[in-house]
């Protein structure tokens, strides 16, 4: 009987039907109240509590469609772009967002609605989203496991365990994930990560390959994967080495030193390396390396430039390198937030801020950033205080404000879906 | 290993007692039973307390179940019966809570968290619950500096005429794998002197079963999942001895109390992750003593003394997650002197000098030095004006070995407390306070690794309360008693000690930060009938509203909204029943909706929950031995609710008691 009054009042907002639903069951409660002058107060009492206590069937977390002021694009291409919001460790809050460029909309928590059947949801603190081909993967570090999807419709299409799983990259139909678990160690405090290989059409794992400690992001370029070691577990002994993995056997071959505490690596289009370092949160601080062949007909890649800014993150389009950095400031209680492009040609600053308007200083945490191949929109998140939600924020090629719109906790990761 | 232990306790008290008993001469001098009871003049508010055969009767295994029929207060409860339990009151933070367990305060310098479910109730007499402070000026310093308190008292020894010794011994049992046998000896010395011992071991696998399930908007089934709570056994063993001393006009009293546990942390439960691998070692010891005296019938003194030593041992072997091995040892030393003279007959004073010294050792080495002096006064006019005043300063000495100076702290707090009685003849009592506390940033805020902020000042709490308290008590009467009363309150809590995010990649640094203004209202209301001689029937209700709104900054998403896990609405019910050696207890308890995060969002929404517990209870006399079985049934619907998000409550569960008392 639920089900067809559900039906009937389809449009109307679940809450309120509900709502209604409990008002009749207290009613009906009301009627069979017998009304002796005395016993009113203490049924009022009971009725009260009642009224209260009506306790609803739990719901999934239903999908939510914001309008944003932008104008309708019927042949954007890209049509969207996924963003993976991160969630709070222990909270199981990690979601999916997309922004649909051709119909203006933003549509906030699509995973649990398109895939109710899925125990406990997404997960627990989403890390990375990537698509290869037609399918769209999640890697979801505290769940442990690689959400595999429709890159179209977000409908589930299996999942890869991997304990600890971090960043994802894909070469010749296979991807490859790096793990902060490698092997069982003696030393529980010398655990090594690992990278992971996964047939994209099976998705079973296929490979395995043991790296640095704590590895990051990670990279393929030619025949070979770049994986950056962080060591974030072994303070202050943080690993300090860029490891390169021959693909096709799986072996790690060789082990770059760069700096301490390695996070992001890039390439760009001319085989250059890009890879920041986070420093040791205190005398040593962030900073940003590139790394280019040894020679002409040499495949072994050296660090040819330090280039003493600091780096949180980037995102490399055409020749631009556009970065933020995030430090705390110990002095002032606050935290220093500088944002710029660098030429990744002439590896020079062309300019130390992109967000022109003045709108930047409404960003409390920088935390994820993408740039629209197509127009050269800038997107930039702020995940707050990582236990609210988030921004996304649009800004122009000129760096002026399109939109902003609220997001899941922790928005961070963003990935662009293209026409087939 | 513990069983062991526990019997090898048992035995060397026992012949130490008896060595000592020997050494003393039998006194002819009668001093029956001593009992400290509260003056209501003395007490201008009172407690909200639990005690006697309506804590027995209640279904609670811990102090902390206990707790949740106070009013005004919120239990974090993480499940199971290892599961950490923690209380807040009035919605100002776990922090702001101090708990005394027979009258001087327990610490936890580190993070200033008690877990009530450590204490089991089954040693402890009587739990009272006070707003602000216990409003009595002959206390300790320390007693004036909590915005709420929680005072345990474990059982007093009583002797029937011509018996020196008691023996109870119970064994508890039922769901989780609850294995839980608890002995206590009571022996009088001589008439003046007497010891008791107890003694405890909770044997648990913490195993249940929990359920999530979730339904479509259509109305469909997404998923519903059964599963088994891991990793949430324990293993503990209480040990406790006292002397009790009783002098013509004084008494004295020496405490030993050991606490050894072993359990599991059960851990988040989220998608693909069953099961954690953090296991939490707990070593609590200390020695207590008091010493109280009437110098004349003007003069009175009383001297607190403890020295606590606690070791925690905390390892997370989850194979996938970054390994943790961390031993943390705390040492406390504490000191108090209270004195309290009476100007006139209906005007006292009070002054009182504490010290404690608080050490952490292991991920950082630290210490701090507080003193405390309190100075109050009490008055009472024509015996229907009563008003109390209190001023605490305490000084804290900041010492550390390893960073930066942290600057020494020193703050004055007040307090006000007023009752007045309209009408000599009725019952009818207003009552108002008014306080200003304060807590310590603790030495996790202060010093840890890479979050600490060493220049953090303490966190304020504002108190305002209003309320009338109507009691009628007549022997033998169909209404035997009736009580009634309602209390609003305004707080106000700021430069609130939060974590905030630093850098990049969840880096946190703790900031004076938070604001948040508190108003509710709390209501209780009891009553008690007699009816066909023989049938008593209790009835107690109790209904709390609050608004706990965040007002930190106007440009936050969360800016006016309801703080994290406080309930709008909250209450209990419980009804008992009695008729000769029966009882009967059904208790009904209830937390309304609220939001497990800052912000007020739909994706934030925690549903009400509500549970029915019920317990039957049949006392037998065979000669001299008192034999009591009950059973209790909890969670009676089998209501399936999370407390905090993703630790999941047990279902329906069971739990039997033996007692033997002789």
């Amino acid at each position: 009987m639920n089900r067809i009054i559900y039906k009937l009042m389809s449009g109307i907002p679940v809450e309120l039907i509900q709502k209604l639903q409990c008002k009749r069951s207290v009613k009906f409660f009301l009627l069979s109240l017998p009304f002796g002058e005395v016993r009113r107060g203490f049924h009022f009492a009971f009725l009260f509590l009642l009224l209260y206590s009506c306790r609803k069937d739990e719901l999934v977390v239903p999908t939510e469609y914001d309008v944003l002021p932008s104008e309708l694009n019927p042949y954007a291409d890209p049509l969207g772009m996924y963003i993976l919001n991160e969630g709070n460790m222990g909270s199981n809050k990690a979601s999916i967002d997309f922004v649909d460029f051709r119909n203006a909309y933003y549509i906030r928590n699509l995973y649990a609605e398109r895939n109710p059947n899925v125990i406990k949801e997404l997960g627990d603190v989403g890390n990375d989203i990537q698509i290869y081909g037609n399918k769209l993967y999640a890697v979801i570090n505290c769940s442990h496991k690689v959400e595999v999807m429709d890159a179209e419709t977000g409908v589930r299409l299996g999942q890869v365990d991997i304990p600890n799983c971090r960043y994802i990259r894909f070469s010749r139909g296979n991807a490859y994930v790096s793990a902060y678990v490698g092997p069982v160690a003696i030393d529980p405090d010398a655990q090594l990560g690992a990278v992971y290989r996964i047939d994209t059409t099976s998705l079973e794992i296929t490979g395995k390959v043991t790296v640095g400690y704590q590895p990051d992001e990670l990279e393929v370029m030619g025949e070979y994967i770049y994986i950056a070691n962080s060591g974030g577990y072994r303070v202050p002994n943080y690993d300090y080495t860029i490891s390169v993995v021959e693909m096709y056997g799986m072996k790690q071959v060789q082990k770059i030193p760069v700096g301490i505490n390695l996070h992001r690596l890039r390439k760009d289009k001319y085989g250059k390396l890009w890879v920041s370092s986070r420093g040791d949160y205190n005398s040593i601080p962030s900073n940003l390396f590139v790394l280019e062949r040894k020679s002409q007909n040499s495949n072994e890649m050296v660090v040819t430039d330090t280039l003493d800014i600091p780096c949180s993150n980037m995102c490399i389009q055409g020749d631009s390198l556009y970065f933020y950095s995030t430090e705390w400031n110990e002095q002032a209680e606050e935290n220093t937030i500088s944002y710029g492009i660098i030429n990744v040609k002439t590896k020079e600053l062309v300019t130390d801020h992109f967000i022109t308007d003045g709108t930047e200083k409404d960003i409390t945490i920088p935390y994820g950033l993408q740039i629209n191949p197509a127009n050269g929109d800038i997107y930039v998140t702020d995940a707050k205080n990582y236990v609210s939600s988030g921004v996304v924020h649009c800004y122009n090629r000129n760096g002026k404000l399109k939109w902003s719109v609220r997001a899941g906790d922790i928005p961070a990761h963003m990935v662009f879906l293209f026409k087939n | 290993m513990y069983f062991v232990r526990f019997f090898c306790g048992l035995t060397l008290f026992a012949i130490s007692i008896s060595a000592f008993s020997q050494s003393k001469l039998d006194s002819v001098q009668h001093i029956g039973e001593v009992k400290v009871v509260a003056n209501r003049y003395k007490e201008i508010i009172p407690a909200q307390t639990l005690k006697g055969k309506e804590l027995q009767q209640l279904n609670s295994y811990s102090v902390a179940d206990a707790i949740r029929f106070f009013s005004g207060v919120q239990i974090k409860d993480y499940g199971g019966i290892g599961g950490l339990k923690t209380v807040n009151i009035r919605s100002m933070g776990t922090n702001h809570m101090g708990v005394f367990y027979n009258g001087i305060q327990l610490g936890n310098a580190q993070n200033g968290q008690i877990d009530l479910g450590k204490f089991s109730l089954e040693n402890v007499e009587e739990i009272s619950l006070y707003n602000g402070q216990k409003s009595e000026i002959f206390q300790s310093a320390k007693e004036f500096g909590s915005a709420g308190s929680i005072y345990l008292t474990t059982r007093r020894p009583r002797f029937a005429k011509g018996k020196d010794t008691n023996i109870k011994a119970a064994l508890r049992s039922g769901s989780f794998g609850l294995f839980n046998p608890s002995v206590l000896y009571e022996y009088k010395i001589n008439e003046k002197i007497n010891t008791t011992f107890s003694a405890e071991w909770i044997n648990a696998d913490g195993k249940y079963k929990f359920r999530y399930r979730r339904v479509t908007p259509s109305g469909e089934l997404a998923y519903d999942t059964t599963a088994v709570r891991e990793n949430g056994d324990i293993d503990a063993v209480r040990l406790e001895g006292s002397l009790n001393g009783y002098l013509s006009s004084g008494f004295w009293k020496v405490q030993l109390y050991h606490y050894d546990s072993e359990r599991g942390v059960p851990g988040a439960i989220v998608n693909n992750v069953w099961r954690n691998g953090e296991r939490l070692w707990d070593n609590n010891s200390f020695i207590q003593g008091v010493y109280e005296q009437d110098f004349s019938s003007k003069f009175s003194s009383k001297l607190n003394m403890k020295y606590a030593v606690d070791l925690t041992h905390y390892i997370n072997n989850d194979d996938k997650l970054i390994h943790v091995d961390n031993t943390y040892r705390q040492k406390e030393l504490y000191f108090s002197w209270a004195n309290k003279y009476a100007l006139r007959k209906n005007w006292d004073i009070s002054a009182a000098y504490d010290f404690q010294w608080n050490g952490l050792s292991e991920f950082v080495d630290v210490s701090r030095t507080t003193h405390w002096f309190s100075a109050a006064t009490a008055f009472t006019v024509a015996d229907q004006l009563k008003i109390q005043a209190s001023i605490l300063e305490t000084i804290v000495n900041e010492e550390n070995r390893e960073r930066d100076t942290v600057p020494n702290k020193q703050v004055f707090t007040p307090a006000m407390f007023l009752s007045y009685q309209p009408f000599a003849a009725t019952d009818l009592v207003l009552r108002a306070f008014y306080k200003k506390s304060f807590r310590m940033p603790t030495f996790n805020d202060l010093y840890y690794t890479d979050m600490g902020n060493a220049y953090l000042r303490p966190e304020y709490a504002e108190q305002y309360n209003l309320g009338v308290l109507y009691d009628i008590n007549r022997e033998n009467r169909t209404l035997e008693s009736f009580h009634i009363g309602a209390d609003v309150y305004y707080n106000y809590a700021k430069d609130k000690i939060v974590a905030y995010p630093k850098g990049q990649q969840f880096r946190w640094t703790m900031l004076n930060l938070g604001e948040v203004d508190i108003r509710g209202i709390d209501l209780t209301t009891m009553v008690t009938l007699l009816f066909m001689n023989e049938w008593r029937l209790t009835g107690k209700l109790q209904y709390t509203y609050q608004e706990a709104i965040d007002i930190t900054d106007p440009a936050d998403t969360y800016h006016r909204d309801q703080i994290p896990y406080i309930p709008w609405h909250s209450g209990s019910a419980i009804a008992m029943l009695n008729w000769k050696s029966w009882s009967m207890n059904y208790s009904y308890i209830y937390v309304g909706e609220r939001y497990n995060q800052q912000e007020n969002i739909r994706y934030n929404y925690t549903q009400p929950w509500y549970t029915s517990d019920i317990s039957l209870s049949k006392s037998l006399k065979i000669k001299d031995l008192s034999l009591k079985f009950s059973a209790e049934i909890n969670n009676l619907l089998s209501q399936d609710y999370d407390v905090i998000l993703n630790y999941p409550m047990p279902k329906r569960n069971y739990r039997f008691r033996i007692g033997i008392e002789i």
